[in-house]
């Protein structure tokens, strides 16, 4: 089967519905949204109605840190993101924060890991930013792959049974095979936010019978995208970084 | 990790286990059968026992990620591979005969044999390299021919693919490698290097045309870095009658900075199969080793020490030293044409400092008279197109070494031209369209032909205003 994993939709809906039917045309069966659902976007609405339809259909879905913070401040943000924390609270609804509240930290499934940041402590949102950090998530976990997102810059690291760790960087539409007995951990793009210097969207397809994970970009409608965070009075580099892929 | 050795008539997910064939230090051959493939197939099998070398698992991991990628003649089949749970294996198609192991005790080989296995050799390089893998393990072992000639190379354990993770590369701070062929790069511990495995192609066609090792066969680290800075001693010294063309391409194979060595395989492959056309340097006359004051400073002063740098993964060599073809029409019907034909090639070749030229003109024989054409007039014709060839290219100035000429007689332009393009590696095809005469009217359009049948892009020119009312479009590219 494959499944679509996706991370850090970042309440960009255009960037979120051109992965989605691009992993449909690829034969996505089924869904995994790594958290970070909204924030720094302005359409929470349309991307959490097509995530909560997703999930009826059984899609696996993890929270971020952005989705905590638009249901409570916790404060610990950059000012553009507590900027856009603070509107996103003011425009999401009781049930659409109900459901963001509802969200687990982490997903188990089979010998896979599904989390929005550093696996050895998820509440406290740690970056996975090189080797060494990948090395303490996997260590404190028992599953064989690790997916997750927060970092907006994608890549995978490899761990040997010599407690070695291989870094590298995904090339577009190539799939990676994830070897046994070698663990892996995939620290997915963006969706809506890229910051690795590409502005497409960026999302992961995992072939389980190839037992490969192939990053995949998809250009969108940036402008669309860029106009809505304006018109919504959110602060003009969240628009603009868009265009930047930074 | 442990397990039970495979046996005869034993079963692996319906592949039925035959006899040995070899056993080698990092893997274990074995002929296997199954109801669902006709083919002849081996089946792999790493050591991976208690004690055993760690990087015989890493490697035969790697073989399993790169060989499903491969397609072409110049790889064996990829049929499946099993995972971890019980036993590890890769089961590809057996390529019959021998390796190139079995010519070692007959060499020295005569010249020709030589050239004719080294661009052999070089061809399936290339297709490697397109592939975006770098073998790192050239050497007669890993080389078997098959029926038709083509070269397969086996064994990916070592091979880096530069859109995959490279697990070799982490794992072990020695190089991995076959010692008496082994590029500097590589002992310094480079894996993504596609010129790596020229040098080991150029230390091959050293061993099969003196019948000795450029470097010998060092077992410590210091005596493979001795080629760092001790060039081989030159081909010619021991064995005189090796010409000097054979020596040139050698020794630019053994270069160590590989940026000195042909920039593809492809334009080795090139070169050995048009000796006549290899630009000669000092390196073809050398008779002795370069004097122990230029080795003793290259050994030791550090602006001498050869530096090798990590090379981008950027965009594929093939695609920035391309071999460009210009089929060239003589003596020229149309000078616009001309003209505009040397113009575009020109463009061409501005933006790709790598790429190398080849003008070719076809020299058109009658069925009836072929058996007389290799008479007086029949070579007087074939040298004055050789000439009024050079005379084309001489405004666009190339050096030696950049542009080639090749005169060939057939009876169909289209045909030969397309068959210089594939034999050759050629990657862009650039003609003219012939003005709409009578003769083309009558005969069809060779461009239009080449255009369609090609191996490679194919870029049709035509002059301006010179054409009259054609159908076919101006410029024309086909993939």
């Amino acid at each position: 089967m494959r499944i679509a994993v996706l991370s850090d939709i970042h309440a960009n809906a255009e960037a979120f519905e051109a992965c989605l039917a691009d992993a449909a045309r690829r034969g996505a069966r089924r869904h995994v949204l790594l958290g970070d659902l909204v924030g720094y976007g302005a359409d929470p609405h349309r991307v959490l109605d097509r995530a909560q339809a997703l999930a009826a259909e059984g899609a696996v879905i993890v929270k971020g840190n952005h989705d905590e913070a638009a249901v409570l401040d916790r404060g610990g943000m950059t000012a553009d993101a507590a900027a856009a924390a603070a509107w996103t609270r003011e425009v999401l609804d009781a049930a659409q924060k109900e459901f963001l509240a509802s969200l687990p930290m982490e997903v188990e499934e089979e010998d896979r890991l599904y989390v929005h940041a550093d696996a050895a402590e998820p509440t406290r949102w740690h970056y996975l930013r090189d080797a060494e950090d990948a090395r303490r998530s996997l260590d404190a976990v028992p599953s064989r792959v690790m997916l997750c997102g927060h970092v907006h810059v994608p890549a995978l690291y490899g761990l040997t049974a010599a407690a070695k760790l291989v870094a590298f960087k995904p090339v577009p539409g190539v799939g990676v095979p994830l070897t046994r007995p070698r663990r892996w951990v995939g620290v997915l793009g963006a969706v809506g936010q890229p910051r690795d210097g590409n502005p497409a969207a960026c999302y992961a397809m995992l072939d389980e019978a190839a037992n490969e994970l192939t990053l995949h970009r998809v250009p969108y409608d940036i402008e669309s995208a860029a106009a809505k965070i304006r018109a919504a009075g959110l602060p003009e580099r969240l628009a603009a970084r868009l265009f930047r892929g930074q | 990790m442990a397990q039970a050795r495979l046996r005869e008539g034993e079963e692996i997910d319906g592949f039925l286990i035959g006899a040995p064939l070899h056993v080698g230090g990092m893997a274990a051959l074995w002929e296997v059968t199954h109801p669902d493939h006709e083919l002849p197939m081996v089946m792999k099998v790493p050591r991976i026992a208690e004690g055993e070398d760690p990087a015989a698992i890493v490697s035969f991991e790697m073989e399993q990620m790169i060989l499903p990628r491969l397609a072409g003649p110049h790889v064996p089949r990829f049929v499946a591979s099993g995972g971890f749970d019980r036993q590890p294996y890769l089961v590809m198609e057996r390529i019959p005969g021998k390796s190139l192991v079995s010519l070692l005790d007959a060499l020295p080989l005569p010249v020709e044999r030589v050239a004719e296995l080294g661009a052999r050799v070089a061809e399936a390089l290339d297709a490697l390299h397109r592939q975006h893998v770098v073998h790192l393990d050239v050497k007669p072992s890993n080389i078997l021919l098959r029926a038709g000639g083509e070269a397969v190379l086996v064994d990916f354990g070592l091979s880096h693919h530069r859109q995959l993770p490279d697990l070799m590369e982490e794992e072990f701070r020695l190089p991995y490698g076959t010692a008496p062929y082994m590029a500097p790069e590589q002992i310094m511990g480079i894996r993504c290097e596609p010129r790596s495995d020229i040098f080991a192609l150029g230390a091959m066609l050293y061993f099969f045309t003196t019948g000795e090792r450029p470097f010998g066969d060092p077992q410590r680290l210091s005596g493979l870095k001795r080629r760092l800075w001790r060039d081989p001693v030159p081909p010619r010294k021991l064995r005189p009658d090796c010409p000097d063309w054979l020596q040139e391409l050698v020794l630019r194979c053994l270069e160590v900075p590989p940026e000195r060595r042909h920039p593809t395989a492809s334009q080795l492959a090139f070169e050995l199969r048009h000796p006549d056309q290899v630009p000669l340097t000092a390196r073809a006359r050398k008779l002795a080793q370069d004097g122990w004051a230029a080795a003793t400073r290259r050994r030791f002063h550090p602006d001498h020490k050869p530096r090798f740098d990590r090379v981008p993964s950027v965009g594929e060599e093939a695609a920035i030293a391309p071999i460009v073809a210009v089929a060239v029409d003589l003596p020229a019907e149309d000078p616009a044409l001309h003209a505009a034909l040397r113009e575009t090639v020109g463009h061409i070749l501005a933006t790709l400092p790598g790429a190398r030229l080849a003008c070719v003109n076809v020299l058109r024989q009658n069925r009836i008279a072929l058996d007389t054409t290799l008479d007086e007039q029949g070579r007087n014709k074939h040298l004055q197109r050789l000439v009024e060839l050079r005379h084309w290219a001489a405004p666009l100035a190339l050096p030696e070494g950049r542009i080639t000429f090749h005169v060939l007689e057939a009876t169909s332009p289209a045909a030969a031209i397309l068959e210089h393009a594939r034999v050759n590696g050629i990657d862009h095809i650039v003609m003219g369209a012939r003005a709409g005469s009578l003769r083309r009217r009558m005969l069809g359009s060779v461009s239009g032909e080449v255009a369609a049948e090609a191996p490679c892009s194919v870029t049709v020119v035509r002059a301006r205003g010179g054409g009259g009312a054609e159908a076919l479009p101006a410029e024309a590219s086909a993939g």
